[in-house]
């Protein structure tokens, strides 16, 4: 009796053992997977007057969060009292392939996001995109150039704000949190 | 005719007397187990005969005109209990029985002489009653009650442990015999127990018990397992608990069933529900949890040999609250000036992100045999998975995948020599071998690069000897020593500019296998470590129930994962965590003093220590932000500096009256880092506290008490406080993340009453009033006071049926 005890604990034990080990990780996946990380924010603005007048300010970070600093660069020069259409792209460059960070917001997400541009080099900037509650976006936009143009412009991207809001510390006041911030002097 | 028959019938008859040889003689002699005296006085029957007789004064009987056959033989004798030999008679035959004498049994409790785990251990217990009172709380809040145990929380329902100022991996959590490994290393994991699965809990502040490990720098925290009375009996416990605050409560239910014959089965079962909490001055929006726990445990218990199996399953999701979810650091800056939760949403019961899910089994058996000269070998098996998931609020694609997965078995073998044969001598002795394993769900399945903790396997390997020595009848001295050899290989990707910045390819060139992919560097990171540790305690006894405890321990402790390997961003911090490759193992010297007396009357503890940390390592901020392009976030890092703590734990209880009761406490410490001269990190502040009771045991042994809790502001902090840019306001603010809330008392209100139920069976009634003035306060070492107020109010009943 005693010796079935102790065999029935014994196989009690290992299959405990046996079926808790099933949980394994499997690490050669190689399906398609998205990535949370951006690491390049680009923000394309073009002349409206004249498309050879293409204005970049790119922020790039190849080895993501952590390792080396990004780097931004100010590409093309912005014309004193012009009118501007900006697009604004995230994206995950990925050993070479890019993924469009932005294009996965504005398909699944457009309601939980809201782009805010703060610029201290008199520009006016205006959203024109909006989600599916007709609230502003902020991918697309409108600007136009003062007659000095130095200064910063910073983009930043609220996640889960408040909207609408009167601005990016309103959308921030209601458990908004932000989740792109770059500042590029002008 | 006739003549013939009686012929026949008289060689039948003499043939059947030939065949029944009844003249054998059957001798014996009864001695005790462990010693070898003589048992004078047993019985000794036949059984199924009147054959009986009685062992002199050599413990020698003996039975004469046997006759050949199987007889089974019984030997009782009083304080001994009764055993049957079975002996099959051919011829004449000797024998040697051995009996052995157990100890009074009360109830469902066996009463040993010894209560404590080791007599020279300085060592707090939590009684019945706390157990119950904090039946829907986690077992960091029941251990807080303690004298010089405080908590590390994130939020209300993550509580950890704190002895004198250390946490984490330097306190040894030992549940049912077998050491916790449940992800400890984090200042956010809590410890995976269900409090109502155990039986007694205690601390352990001093120095001993070697047999768990050498890294016991803190103290340890046992939870043992109940132990029953060999006898047929069922009996068990349903409790229910209500709360207003949180709308929630749990439901635990036992059963025990014991068998005469030393077999005995336990099954436990419980469930624990809250909702959003809420402070005094708002809801804590997705502070819910849900926990379900299930034990089982079986078993066959005798003086010479048993063995004991214990499995049990904790699942616990706990929601985080909402506001401490923050994007960078200026968000945090934002949070901690507004003094305001960022987000307050009306109740729910829904537990959102972010939110931890963890699921955890344990399961042991271990076995016994006692042996002649009081030897007694034991060896025990376990094993632990653990399945932590954090879920954070990321990307709609990324809702519901956990950003971080980590699965860590551990499965260890442990054989235990406990001599008892020298006279006033004590001997353990044994050593443990196990093997442990960590798999991380990497960037297939989280969508994060690099995760925060790699996949490791550790294998370790010890040998222990503890020895207790009686010198005079109020004098004891303990004594043990134990090497423990660990070795830990992990698999890490690093980030390559960090592995060059951090000098690691100078360092450790031969961890790397070159392979390098999309900046990211593939090593091989494997370390030996060695352990040694030791310890010596003094007890001395006196008259009228004082007593003098010293204990004197080394012990070392290896770098954990977190400290080696940390790598990434804290969501719910807004900060990056790094681990140090070059961190080297802690070497404590402790020393712990308690004078004290129990004595219902009036009775003391005042307990003095003193410990000096060489290399301690600790995660600190550093002056600087990191910036990337969700903007700056604090940096922390792991260092090594020498520390120093010491302080006092002083408590008295006095009996005012026959029916009122006075308790009280105070604990002071002060920890340094003496390397830098600056006060150490997340230190507990003095705190005090009393406790009036007043007891009519005529009427329903009606208890009703008025308890306060005062922890004072903490102002000896270091200052890890610096100025970041806010791009949106274009100015400069201050990151002030070492200011220390101010001093605050909770006040509080316990009764309790009994009742009969059924005919056997007793009921308690509990109504509990906690925080009974709402105060809205922020407690220091909860890593979420940057956000919230600790809970309100909460209005308590709990009934619980013996039966």
């Amino acid at each position: 009796m005693k010796k079935t005890i102790k065999l029935l604990a014994v196989l009690f034990i290992s299959t405990l053992v046996l079926t808790s080990c099933e949980d394994n990780h499997d690490h050669d996946h190689d399906a398609d997977h998205e990535h949370e990380e951006v690491n390049i924010l680009r923000y394309t603005l073009t002349n409206t007057n004249d498309t050879n007048n293409v204005v970049t300010f790119e922020f790039n970070d190849p080895d993501g969060e952590g390792g080396a600093d990004g780097t931004k660069q100010v590409s093309g020069t912005l014309v004193a009292n012009a009118t501007y259409t900006g697009v604004l792209e995230l994206l995950y460059n990925h050993d070479g392939t890019l993924e469009s960070v932005s294009d996965e917001i504005k398909e699944n997400d457009a309601e939980d996001h809201e782009v805010f541009y703060i610029n201290s080099a008199g520009m006016t900037i205006d959203t024109t995109d909006v989600d599916a509650n007709n609230n502003p976006l902020g991918f697309e936009t409108n600007i136009s150039v003062g007659a000095t143009i130095t200064g910063s412009l910073t983009i930043a991207i609220v996640h889960e704000g408040k909207k609408p809001n009167t601005g990016i510390n309103d959308a921030l006041s209601g458990g908004g949190t932000t989740d792109i911030e770059v500042v590029f002097n002008i | 005719m006739q003549k013939l028959f009686i012929f026949c019938a008289l060689v039948c008859c003499v043939y059947a007397t030939k065949a029944q040889d009844c003249n054998i003689t059957f001798r014996g002699k009864i001695t005790d187990f462990h010693n070898n005296s003589p048992i004078v006085g047993a019985s000794v029957h036949i059984v199924n005969s009147n054959k009986y007789t009685t062992s002199n004064l050599k413990g020698e009987f003996n039975f004469n005109k046997l006759c050949a056959s199987t007889i089974t033989i019984e030997v009782k004798h009083i304080a001994c209990e009764t055993k049957q030999v079975i002996i099959n008679l051919k011829k004449d035959t000797f024998k040697n029985i051995t009996l052995e004498h157990h100890l009074e049994e009360l109830n469902e409790v066996i009463v040993t002489s010894e209560t404590k785990t080791e007599r020279t251990s300085i060592e707090n217990s939590l009684n019945k009653e706390v157990v119950l009172t904090y039946s829907d709380k986690s077992l960091g809040d029941a251990l807080n009650t303690i004298s010089g145990v405080s908590t590390l929380s994130t939020g209300n329902s993550i509580v950890k442990p704190i002895i004198h100022g250390l946490h984490s991996s330097r306190l040894l959590i030992v549940n049912n015999n077998v050491r916790m490994f449940d992800q400890e290393w984090g200042d956010e994991h809590a410890p995976n127990i269900d409090i109502n699965s155990g039986g007694k809990i205690s601390v352990i502040k001093g120095a001993n018990t070697l047999k768990y490990g050498s890294d016991a720098i803190g103290g340890l925290i046992l939870i043992k397992p109940k132990r029953f009375a060999i006898k047929d009996s069922i009996f068990g416990n349903a409790l229910t608990s209500l709360n207003s605050n949180g709308l929630g409560g749990n439901v635990n239910s036992e059963i025990i069933k014991t068998y005469s014959s030393g077999f005995y089965g336990k099954l436990q079962t419980s469930y624990k529900r809250f909702g959003d909490f809420s402070a005094a001055n708002y809801n804590l929006s997705n502070s819910g949890l849900e926990s379900i726990n299930a034990s089982l445990q079986f078993g066959f218990n005798s003086y010479e040999k048993g063995f004991d199996a214990y499995y049990s399953f904790v699942s616990n999701e706990i929601g985080i609250i909402r506001a401490a979810h923050v994007g960078n650091v200026n968000d945090l800056v934002r949070a901690i000036n507004s003094g305001e939760p960022s987000f307050v949403d009306g109740f729910s019961h829904s537990i959102d992100n972010p939110r931890q899910s963890i699921i955890h089994h344990l399961g042991k058996i271990e076995a016994y045999k006692r042996f002649r000269n009081a030897i007694k070998l034991s060896v025990q098996y376990d094993f632990q998975l653990n399945n932590r998931k954090e879920f954070d609020r990321r990307r709609a694609s990324f809702r519901n995948i956990p950003a971080a997965d980590f699965r860590l078995f551990t499965t260890s073998i442990q054989p235990n020599l406990e001599i008892k044969s020298f006279k006033d001598l004590e001997i353990n002795t044994g050593f443990l071998l196990r093997y442990q394993q960590n798999s991380s769900a990497d960037e297939n399945e989280t969508g994060i690069s690099i995760p925060l903790i790699p996949d490791y396997e550790r294998y370790e390997a010890g040998i222990y000897a503890t020895s207790n020595v009686k010198l005079t009848n109020n004098f004891n001295v303990s004594a043990g020593f134990r090497y423990d050899f660990i070795r830990m290989n992990a698999e890490k990707k690093y980030k390559l500019f960090d592995w060059e910045e951090n000098n690691y390819d100078v360092l450790f060139p031969e961890f790397t296998s070159n392979r390098i992919e999309n900046f990211e560097i593939f090593t091989f990171p494997e370390f030996n470590f060695h352990n040694f540790s030791a310890s010596l305690g003094l007890l001395k006894t006196f008259e009228n129930d004082f007593e003098f405890i010293f204990n004197y321990g080394l012990a070392s402790r290896t770098p954990n994962v977190a400290e080696l390997f940390s790598d990434g961003l804290h969501h719910s911090a807004s900060r990056i965590e790094t681990g140090s490759l070059t961190l080297t193992k802690e070497v404590a010297n402790k020393f712990i003093m308690s004078f004290n007396r129990n004595n219902e009357n009036f009775g003391f503890s005042i307990s003095p220590y003193f410990k000096h940390i060489n290399g301690f390592i600790q995660l600190i901020p550093s002056n600087e932000a990191l910036t990337t392009i969700r903007g700056a976030f604090v940096a922390w890092n792991y260092n090594q500096v020498d520390s120093r703590i010491f302080g006092i734990d002083i408590d008295m209880n006095k009996r005012i009256s026959n029916s009122l009761n006075y308790q009280g406490g105070i604990s002071i410490l002060k920890g340094d880092n003496i390397t830098d001269n600056i006060p150490l990190i997340n230190m507990p502040a003095t705190n005090f506290k009393n406790r009036i009771t007043y007891t009519n045991k005529g009427f329903n042994n009606l208890s009703v008490s008025l308890t306060q809790r005062t922890i004072l502001q903490q102002n000896r902090f270091p200052d890890y406080n610096f100025s970041v840019f806010n791009p949106i306001i274009q100015d400069n603010v201050l990151v002030d993340i070492s200011s220390t809330p101010p001093t605050y008392s909770i006040f509080g209100v316990q009764t309790s009453a009994v009742f009969k139920a059924f005919k056997t069976g007793g009921l308690i009634v509990e109504f509990n009033v906690e925080n009974i003035f709402d105060l809205a306060y922020r407690e220091h070492l909860n890593r979420l006071r940057f956000f919230a107020d600790e809970i309100g109010r909460n209005y308590n009943l709990k009934i619980k049926i013996n039966y």
